[in-house]
Formats: structure tokens, sequence, C-alpha cells
């Protein structure tokens, strides 16, 4: 018991929005130079709770309480003013402009009405030495990579001192060695009195940084302790509400025939004379660091980018694939890594997303079969178990793991012969991936390839058959898995 | 089913507003109505007949103007209809009445009533008569009631407020479309000009001018028309093969049709065209709809079902709510946005015809700000400009709101160049309650 008041004190907090009860009274405590992971599946209420304690949100009920003493935020630019920062998931650059115009974006220095460059750049420089990185300041942020603007946003959100900062899902896009330096840096942090809010999906992290964790749960906390006194499955157990035997679920694999063949494709730098072959019933990771070309490599047999040499072929007939749209006319589907921004229509409703690519199905002369179209929809919703109120609800209101079904159940319906999953899990919560895995396992099970790019290895290692590793465009290696197969063994060649 | 109410309050709530802008209206406009129309003299005949005997004999009286010379025959037809026996007419001053009856009475027989206009059945002549004249046998003077009606709410008015807005509302279905792709269409008032004028030209150089046959003028229109849609189609290529912003180029082929419209003409309106070309424009034949009109019902008809029903409409949508993801989901982009541009053009071209026909000229002075006020229509019938979303019957309500209060200021006597503050203020005041209500 602390006779001091905590460096943060949320109590009560509830926040509804329309038709979900997002907070129903969540307490958390968090002192200064304290490390607080705080897990939760999606849904569970953890992106709200930041952006209450963010400012961007008001809650409903509740209070906020900093050093002992209430506060109410009624803009970003209040919490941020009380010692505030949150570093999101999504970033919030302006890719137009520089890391020193985007640092003090809003906050400008200003001599007699002027920005003072000058002096912006100076303050941006410091604050990245002290990160112990380089960053080249007259670049616009659209030009770095993913790590380098979350390293630009990191910096933005220590310009202004904080005393606390919420980093939500920071190492989603960073290589370990990108990792390693982060946590570094929020050890720092720790030494300097700054307590940082800890947001991931990735178990080990956790236990490698965290010094207390909270779990939230269906809109609650259900268990603030230290973390040497829980382990993984207990975590899990807390977040699922239930054990889950296996993470990743165990298949009986029948391997098939050759289905997917790709010869030398190439595409400028990204991709450098890739060729691979997938088989029916098998699941083909492709791992690497971001940049490798995984991603890009899917594209490019997808055709939504136009490769520069190289050869398709599915079921040993030759494909002539210039576009999306004939890739799915052969029967290939891809999830794509940003399931936002590629995936969805947002604005729309699920069933019309889900209706988009299988449109030819489900209409007759042009006009849509509405009623043929609600069962369609109505089969996957109940296969998939996707949480929605009704059908017409739109995509934009779906959690991660549900935005993600409507997606399968896209592909699905089209029967596709191929998968491509990209970052399947990527921002899903512990429940909604095993199921997720389960899917990929009855796909797999039913004959049809899927090729998965992930940049989870226990991931990797959980769920493929044969793991292809690319490095800087090239392929480095092609690993059948199995006991034998390490995490370490499949960086190597990442790192090649 | 709440949320589909919901739903549909959301997607029509315009139509709360025009709404309430027609009861303003009518209030301002509430006026007693002359009653000498055709029911008016129905009601009349319908008096006489119920509360005279057998046969009545009935003298008219009206004044010469043609409008009370029109009711008396109404009256004369009405009272036939009803048996009634008319004995004579009186059209002018009341001499001529006093004149009427004294004949009445020297030549005997009785005279039953007198049927009149408000206005006549109040004349000193008729106040007395049984007095004055004691062997006509007592007749009662029978006028039509007199109503209170808005002006606004006039069947005249209303056929008169949807066909003064029928090229536009055609002209904003193309222009939905293309703002739900996310794009934006500045040359449809020039398109509509370039048609016009290509219409008439053709129909005075190739179809015989005055003497075209209306198969003539039906090609003629519909080259203009096809051409309007192949400038579309070019602009439609442009901003997808070559990805240059639809602002930027639908601006430069305004100002291309437009230049082609004044060279076509020589910048005079050509004017060679027969009496009949105006059936379009001027004509109504289907239960005295103006026929401009009853082509806007069908048109947004047949796009309401294109926009909520086809395919196509789903694909408009979504590559207006995120092109990447439809282009992955295997939307054939390009072929989507083309039609837009492709429709957008075709129907500033048939509005251009309309105007034509209207007008019965073309001129390249048609059209000129149509564009502005067509966007206007379609964002005021609640379609965001950023794509993605929008009703079709949304911009017919947009429309019917810029011609309601066009029409209503009119009625109301506003000055002209105060009206178009009232409109640009009007415009901006329903897009904010627009944008409140999604909030």
């Amino acid at each position: 018991m602390t006779t001091a008041a905590p460096l943060l004190a949320m109590t009560g907090i509830e926040k509804s929005f329309p038709g979900v009860r997002a907070l129903r009274g969540v307490d958390l405590e968090l002192a200064a130079g304290e490390v607080l992971a705080l897990l939760g599946e999606n849904g569970a209420g953890k992106s709200t709770l930041i952006k209450v304690l963010g400012g961007a949100h008001a809650a409903d009920a509740g209070g906020l309480a900093i050093n002992g003493r209430p506060v109410s935020f009624r803009s970003p630019h209040d919490a941020r003013a009380a010692g505030i920062a949150v570093i999101h998931q999504e970033f919030t650059l302006v890719p137009g402009l520089t890391p020193p115009e985007n640092i003090f974006l809003g906050q400008e220095t200003t001599r007699a009405g002027f920005v003072a460059r000058g002096e912006e750049r100076r303050r941006a420089a410091a604050l990245f030495r002290r990160l112990g990185v380089t960053i080249d300041l007259d670049a616009t942020c659209s030009r770095l990579s993913t790590a380098q603007q979350q390293l630009v946003e990191i910096a933005k959100a220590l310009a202004f001192e904080p005393r606390i900062i919420v980093m939500d899902e920071p190492t989603a896009a960073l290589t370990p060695a990108e990792v390693g330096r982060l946590f570094e840096i929020i050890r720092e942090l720790k030494a300097r009195g700054i307590a940082v809010i800890y947001v991931s999906h990735r178990l080990e992290e956790i236990f490698t940084i965290a010094d207390r964790v909270a779990v939230l749960r269906d809109g609650r906390n259900v268990g603030g302790q230290p973390i040497d006194r829980i382990d993984r499955a207990g975590l899990i157990a807390l977040m699922v509400g239930r054990e889950l035997a296996d993470e990743y679920p165990r298949r009986q694999t029948v391997i098939g025939r050759t289905r997917l063949a790709v010869r030398s494709l190439c595409r400028g730098r990204a991709v450098r004379d890739v060729s691979f072959e997938v088989r029916a019933g098998e699941i083909l990771a492709l791992a690497g660091l971001v940049g490798a070309g995984r991603t890009e490599t899917l594209r490019l047999i997808f055709g939504a980018d136009r490769r520069d040499s190289g050869e398709i072929l599915l079921d040993g007939r030759r494909l002539d694939i210039r576009s999306p749209r004939d890739a799915i006319a052969a029967g290939i589907g891809l999830l794509t890594e940003d399931r936002k921004l590629e995936g969805l229509v947002l604005g729309q409703s699920v069933r019309e997303n889900f209706a988009l690519p299988n449109l030819g199905r489900l209409s007759r002369l042009g006009f849509v079969d509405a009623g043929r179209e609600r069962q369609a929809f109505g089969r996957h919703v109940d296969q998939l178990r996707i949480k929605v109120p009704h059908q017409e609800e739109r995509a934009r209101n779906l959690s991660g793991g549900n935005q993600q079904k409507v997606v399968l159940a896209k592909w699905l319906e089209r029967n596709c012969e191929v998968l491509f999953f990209d970052e399947p899990t990527r921002g899903i919560d512990v429940g909604a991936r095993h199921e997720i895995y389960l899917l990929m396992n009855d796909l797999a099970a039913r004959g049809k390839a899927i090729v998965m790019v992930s940049s989870e290895l226990p991931e990797v290692l959980g769920m493929a058959d044969r793991i292809l590793v690319l490095h800087d465009g090239r392929v480095t290696g092609d690993i059948t898995n199995g006991p034998g197969v390490t995490q370490e063994h499949v960086m190597q060649l990442a790192v090649a | 089913m709440t949320a589909s109410l919901r739903r549909l309050v959301s997607d029509y709530g315009m139509l709360a507003v025009l709404l309430l802008l027609g009861l303003v209206f009518s209030g301002l406009t509430l006026e007693e109505q002359s009653s000498t129309d055709a029911a008016a003299a129905r009601r009349v005949a319908a008096a006489i007949r119920r509360d005279c005997p057998e046969r009545p004999r009935v003298l008219v009286a009206v004044r010469g103007t043609p409008e009370d010379g029109l009711f008396a025959d109404a009256l004369r037809r009405e009272l036939d209809g009803v048996g009634a026996e008319v004995v004579d007419v009186v059209r002018g001053e009341p001499q001529a009445a006093r004149a009427a009856l004294e004949k009445l009475a020297q030549a005997g027989g009785r005279l039953d009533a007198v049927a009149a206009t408000q206005t006549t059945g109040s004349w000193l002549v008729f106040s007395e008569l049984a007095s004055d004249f004691p062997m006509l046998g007592g007749p009662r003077v029978v006028v039509p009631t007199s109503h209170h009606w808005p002006n606004f709410l006039t069947s005249d008015n209303l056929l008169n407020i949807a066909n003064q807005i029928a090229v536009i509302a055609i002209m904003a279905i193309g222009m939905t479309m293309v703002i739900i792709t996310g794009g934006i269409d500045l040359s449809v008032g020039s398109l509509a000009a370039l048609s016009a004028v290509l219409a008439a030209r053709l129909i005075r150089d190739q179809a015989g001018g005055l003497e075209a046959s209306a198969g003539g003028m039906f090609v003629a229109c519909a080259t203009a028309i096809v051409i309007c849609g192949l400038v579309g189609g070019l602009s439609g290529a442009l901003i997808t093969l070559c990805g240059i912003p639809p602002f930027i180029v639908t601006l430069a082929m305004m100002l291309v049709a437009s230049g082609l419209a004044y060279i076509a003409s020589a910048g005079q309106s050509i004017y060679q065209i027969p009496e009949s070309f105006v059936w379009l424009g001027r004509g109504s034949d289907l239960f005295g709809l103006p026929n401009a009109v009853v082509l806007m019902l069908v048109l947004y008809g047949l796009a309401h079902i294109l926009m909520s029903r086809t395919t196509l409409g789903r694909y408009l949508y979504a590559v207006g709510g995120n092109r990447e993801a439809a282009r992955l989901s295997g939307v054939p982009v390009r072929r989507v946005l083309l039609f837009a541009y492709v429709a957008s053009g075709l129907l500033a071209g048939l509005g251009g015809v309309i105007m034509a026909s209207q007008l019965k000229s073309g001129s390249p002075t048609y059209g000129t700000m149509y564009e502005l006020y067509v966007i206007a229509a379609v964002v005021v019938g609640g379609t965001a400009l950023a794509g993605g979303e929008g009703k079709i019957l949304g911009t017919l309500i947009g429309a019917f709101i810029i011609a309601v209060i066009q029409n209503g200021m009119n009625l109301t006597n506003v000055e002209s160049y105060t009206q178009k503050v009232v409109l640009g203020l009007v415009i901006l005041g329903a897009v904010l309650v627009d944008r409140l209500r999604h909030r």
C-alpha cells in the first residue's frame, strides 16, 4: 500500500457508443517509472481506454487523477498539457511533412510569427540522438520506412517531456533489432521516472519489458499484477476467460500435388527472382524482415502490381495475370496486410463488402439478388462466427477480428483454390486469432493452397508446413517445418 | 425494423426540409382564389339543380373579360348537363343585365336563377330582384363560394416548378454518379450548350430546317447527345488512364466544349427549327404533366434501380468508398469510372436538347453556370462530395428544394438579386443541417 498517490489513477471509467458498452467501470493505477502492459482482446476496450486517457474521448462516468489531483480532458491538447503522450497504432504523421515539422505540429516554435525552423531542427536532432537513431531530418515522412516513422512518433511523444507515454502496438512493424532498441529507450524512460503503458499482443515482449500487467476483458480490468507472478498461459487465460489448450491448433497435414508455381518473379528491387511452389493442403509461410519483399511478392502474383518478369502457373497452366480481376477469376484470393485501407470499404455495410467480389454469382442480368446475398452472407456469419448486430452494420464499426472475418468470408464465398493471407492476425486478439488459425487449417484440409505472410515467428513456426524466407527481395531459404526448426534458424536466414 | 426506418430517415432527411419549405411558401402565398374555373361552374350548376324546381330557367351573367367568358361557357355546359335551360347570357356591364332582365320580364315566363361570378353577383341590379322584377317569380342569385388556397400549391404552379427544374434534375443524375465515385464533372453546363447548338444546327442544316421531319429531329438530337457522351468518355479516359484529377480534366473540358459550342453556332442563336420540336420541352401529353417532367421521373426511376439494385451500382459506391479495396476485390475500377463520366456527358447532352426544345433554338449561352446548380442539387440532396455515399432520389429532392426556393421567392416578389443571395445561403444551411444530422 503506497501512501503517496499514484502517478495515474483511473477509477470506474465507463464509456458507451451506440450499441456498444466499451468500458464498464475500469480501474487502473500507474506508478512513476513503471512499465504497465495493457492486454486484452479487441473489443475488450483497450483502444477506448487509451482514447479516454489521451483526451480523444470523454468518459461517460468515472474519474482520472494525476498525482492525486483530479483532471478532466476535453481534448487531446488537455491530455498533452497534463503530461500524457499517446503513440497510436496507426501513425498520425503527415506524410508530406518532414520529421521536425511533424514533431512540432500544432506546437510550433515561433519567433515573431515565423516558425523557427532551425531551432526545431536542432531540437529534433537532439531527440533522435537521445533515442540513439539517425533519421534524415529533411526527408518527408512518406519516404521513411515504417520503423523510422515509428521513431518519429516516439520523438514526437517525447518532445514535450511527458510523464506518461502510452504505446499502442509499437513493435508491429519493427525488426527484432529495432524492438531491442525500443526496449532500451523504454528502460531509459523508466530511469527518468516516466511511466509507460505498453499495449501489445506479443506476450514474449511483455514478459521482457513490463513490470506489471493489466488485462481488460469485456470492458473491465480483470487482473492487475506484477509480471513475475503470472505466466503466459495465465495471461491468455485472463484475456479470454478460458484456458486455451493449443495456441496454434494442430492438424493432420495431407499434402497433395503442386497447385501454385511461381518462377523468377521480378519487380525492380523489391522482388528479385523469386520462385517457389505451393501444394494442395499446404500452408507456406513467407518469413522475413519488414521490407524483404513478402507482401510485394504476393501482390505481384495477385496482379495488384505489375511484374517486370516471371511466370505464374496454377495447376500447371500458365496464367496471364495483369490485374486483380484476372487473379480472382483464376481462383486466387488475397487478404491484404491492411484490412482497413485495402480490404474493406469501411463506409459500406458488411453485407455489401462481402458481396463485392462475388456479385457475379449473386446477381442475375446485372441485378443483385438481395435474398441470395443475404442468405450467403448469413451462412458465413454463422460458420465464421462473425459478431455483427445485423447485416447492414457498417464495416468500420466492427472490431479488428470481425473485420478480418468479413474479409475472409469474401474469399471463401468465391471458393478460391489459392489463398494469400498477409499478416492475418495483426491487431487481432488471442481468441479471434485462434479461430482464424482453425479456419486456415480447415481450408488446408480441404485441399486449398495457402500462403501466409507473417512477422511473428511463433506464428510462422506454429502454423506453417513449409517456410520460405526472404531477404532483400530474394529467397534465402526454403525450409520444411518440423520440431528441429527454431526461431533463430529462420531469423538467421532472414538477416542473411 | 427500426434500424431500416432510421436509415430511411437518414438517407432522405432532406425531404423534411423540402416539405418545410413547401409549408412556409404555402403560408406566405395564401390568398383568396378567384373561383371562375370549371370546378366552380360545376358547383354553381349543382347548387341551382339542388335548390330550383324541374328544368330551371337560368340567366348567366359575367363580365366581358376572357376569363369570365370561359367561365360563362363552362357554366353553360354544366347547366345543360343538369337539365337547366339557359335563357340568356350577359357578358358585359350591369346595364346589359338590366336590359336582359327587362326583356325576359316582358316576354313573360319565369326566371329561376341567375348564375353569376362573385363580382357580377353583387351587382346592384341583382340585389332586389323580387321587388324590381316581380314577373320573373323571384329568381335566386347563385355564385361560387369563395375559398382560400396558397398560390404556391396550385397545380399550375407545382407543374411549373417541376418543369423549371427538369433540365437541372436530369443532369444531376449523372453528376450524382460521378460524385459518388469521388469525382466531379464541371463540364456539364458547357456540354448542354454544345448539345443544344449541335442539335439545332443538325436540324437546320441536315434535317431540313423548318421542314424537318420528326425522324430527322430525333436523329439530330440523338447525335448531339452521343457526342456529349463521347466528350464525357474522353474526360473519363483522361482521368482513369492519365491519372489527372477530375476537377482539372472537366474544368478543361468545360472550356473546350463551350468554345466548340460558340464555333459551331458562330456565336448566334440557331432558330430555324420547326414548331413541332417543342413537343419535348413544352408539350404535356400524359395527364397534363409536362413531357420533360415525365422524362425526368422515368430517368430517376431507372437511375434509382441502377444504383440500388444492380452490380454496377454497387461498384460505383465501392469505387467511391475505397478505390484500392475495390480494385483488390476485382472491381473493374477504370470501366466503372468511365461509365460514370459517359453517363454524365450523355445526360448533360439530353439536358441541352430539352433546353433547345423549350426555347425552340440552340444557343451557346445556354447552360451557363448550370454545373453549379447541378452540383448544388446533388450536395443538398445528401450526397457527400468525398464520395462513397448518396442516394439518387436524394438528388431529386435537392433539385426540388432549389426549385421551390426560387419559385417561392418569385411568388413572394423577392427581388432577383436578393434571390441569388438567399439561394446560396439556403444551400449552405441545407448542407449544414445534413452534416449535423450525421454527426
